[in-house]
């Protein structure tokens, strides 16, 4: 049993396909007949070729102006796709910031609701139910649409298992037509913040910094000791909002999604809004001073102590045993 | 320069949140401005002073004629306000209520409008680009730096990799995260000067839109089940005494991290 058609809004991080646009097309092909990607780039072959590999029947290339950002180029695409044919059953969006401006167009033109912040999508009756947290992450919520399709979804990172299901695939190129309004924001330059060590989303180890530390420039003990594990740096909103690192460091609900091996919460009292963006991780280590902080009753090893005097123990030990 | 900054009151995060007997979250009770609006309202008042021209109007879409946070938000600094309430809208989504505030936004116009990135309450991250759409204007969003220039505005926007340098011509709308500016805090002066300010009430049937198309009516959805999700139970808590890192260290070797 499965639906007709799935669209999914896949995204680049840099010249690769992002993990989690991989994991909606892999979940598409499990529910649907055919999986149309529609990718921000035109004639990269081994693109396609990914695509395929986790079953995407069909590749748009969208063809757009660089200066117009490429959610809203999407939408306008998508829009005028169903006009001219079919409606797909579902369209599937990254929980980023291009999928979510897609998504958010698209909806306004087609005037469709939006299902977001989805973490399991499942077929039932042959109709799909979408579920999201809420209240941190302590209650689930299943959702269906009981209007005319497509039925629009916005998917957050690790909810499905990324599985090869190897399709045959066509291309097309499509061209953004009439952009009208987008055409007034210019993406004049775009930078990378240089980061260095493994991937947030896909590191083994991450070692994540809260208020706890005190100050900006005891954030550097997080560092350290995420370089000696080979781990990822990650930060709590509170000191994402106090300027001490980029948002693109942040975990939780309003963050990224990690579900490392382990997690590390230094001074990260742990509030519902972190909770849920870290509590799949296999095993959780945190270092707190408040014996009633909430990060406590999730973790694996709790240490309630001053962060910034055991994490310099910990990291002395760790180098000496290194050196050994 | 004259700016709509599009505000959410939502129950106290800070207390107890429940659900209605309809599974969705209560609001009957006293609703505050989130804090992820307040971001907006200071730029927009940056942006007023340092043009030294215009105004900054706040709208809002809330339930039983709320306006406790629409006040928070005029003791900062913003003129007047505009609060669309009306039983209707219960239990609206996000593309019902940027239809509400696309209307009562496009009664008058607007340089630019700001909204957050998202709410602490519904945290969807997509009624920015849906208002933009419905308001047919050039949006960024996720903008986490605002430069005023000749009639048009530079931006940095947030991306997966780094930022995005961004010229917005205006008219036009942003979404702006938190930490992209510091909020002022009211002072005794703005909040009792707030008690005057105007707040313009509206209903539905003041902006043209058809009761079918919003609230629950509109949402074209419906919630199947509520669970509560698993538990992660708790392991060991131990308390540092100078001896913390060496069980850290144990703990990492039974993990095979190191």
């Amino acid at each position: 049993m499965a639906i007709d058609s799935v669209w999914v809004f896949v995204e680049l991080r840099g010249d690769s396909l992002s993990t989690a646009s991989l994991e909606l097309v892999s979940q598409a092909s499990r529910v649907a007949h055919t999986v149309t990607a529609f990718l921000g780039k035109q004639g990269d072959v081994s693109v396609f070729e990914l695509l395929s590999k986790y079953g995407a029947n069909k590749i748009i290339e969208i063809n757009r102006a660089p200066e117009i950002a490429l959610g809203g180029a999407a939408a306008f695409v998508m829009a005028s796709k169903i006009s001219k044919e079919k409606s797909p059953s579902a369209i599937f969006f990254e929980a980023s910031y291009e999928g979510r401006d897609a998504a958010g167009r698209l909806s306004a033109k087609l005037d469709r609701p939006i299902l977001t912040n989805i973490t399991a999508l499942e077929l039932k009756d042959n109709e799909l139910l979408a579920s999201n947290a809420i209240f941190g992450g302590n209650m689930m919520v299943s959702t269906r649409f009981t209007g005319a399709g497509p039925q629009l979804f916005v998917i957050r990172a690790k909810s499905f298992v990324l599985e090869p299901n190897p399709v045959e695939y066509a291309t097309e190129v499509v061209g953004l037509e009439e952009p009208r309004h987008l055409t007034n924001a210019q993406i004049l330059n775009s930078y990378q913040e240089v980061r260095t060590g493994p991937k947030l989303e896909d590191a083994t180890v991450v070692v994540a910094g809260g208020r706890g530390l005190g100050s900006k420039d005891q954030f550097s003990l997080v560092e350290n000791l995420a370089q000696l594990l080979n781990g990822a740096v990650g930060a709590s909103r509170a000191v994402v909002d106090a300027g001490w690192v980029p948002y693109a460091f942040q975990v939780g609900q309003t963050g990224k999604t990690v579900k490392p091996m382990l997690y590390i919460a230094l001074g990260i009292s742990g509030a519902t809004q972190h909770m849920v963006g870290m509590k799949g991780a296999r095993n959780i280590l945190a270092i707190n001073k408040d014996r009633s902080a909430p990060i406590f009753s999730i973790a694996d090893l709790g240490v309630v102590g001053d962060v910034n005097k055991v994490v310099p123990a910990l990291i002395e030990a760790l180098k000496e045993k290194i050196a050994k | 320069m004259k700016i709509a900054v599009c505000v959410k009151q939502i129950p106290d995060p800070a207390s107890e949140l429940f659900l209605d007997p309809k599974n969705r979250l209560d609001r009957t009770g006293k609703l505050v401005l989130d804090d992820a609006d307040t971001y907006g309202i200071e730029m927009a008042l940056r942006l007023v002073e340092d043009g030294n021209e215009g105004e900054v109007v706040l709208f809002s879409m809330a339930p039983h004629n709320e306006v406790a946070g629409l006040r928070t938000g005029l003791s900062l600094g913003a003129s007047r306000a505009v609060l669309i309430s009306d039983d209707v809208l219960s239990n609206s989504d996000s593309l019902s209520t940027a239809k509400v505030l696309s209307a009562a936004i496009s009664q008058e116009d607007f340089d630019l409008v700001i909204t957050g990135t998202e709410s602490t309450d519904g945290y969807s991250g997509i009624m920015a680009a849906q208002l933009a759409e419905l308001m047919q204007l050039p949006s960024v969003t996720f903008v986490k730096k605002v430069t005023r220039t000749q009639g048009d505005l530079l931006v940095e926007r947030q991306t997966e990799l780094g930022f995005d340098e961004v010229k917005l011509k205006l008219p036009g709308l942003i979404s702006l995260t938190a930490g992209s500016v510091e909020p002022r805090y009211p002072n005794f002066k703005g909040i009792m000067a707030a008690k005057s300010k105007p707040i313009k009430q509206l209903l539905l049937s003041d902006l043209g839109i058809d009761a079918s198309e919003v609230g629950t009516n509109g949402a074209r959805q419906e919630i199947v089940d509520v669970t509560v999700a698993p538990t992660r139970a708790s392991g060991d808590v131990i308390e540092d005494t100078g001896e913390g890192y060496v069980k850290i260290v144990e703990y990492l070797e039974a993990l095979k991290i190191v």
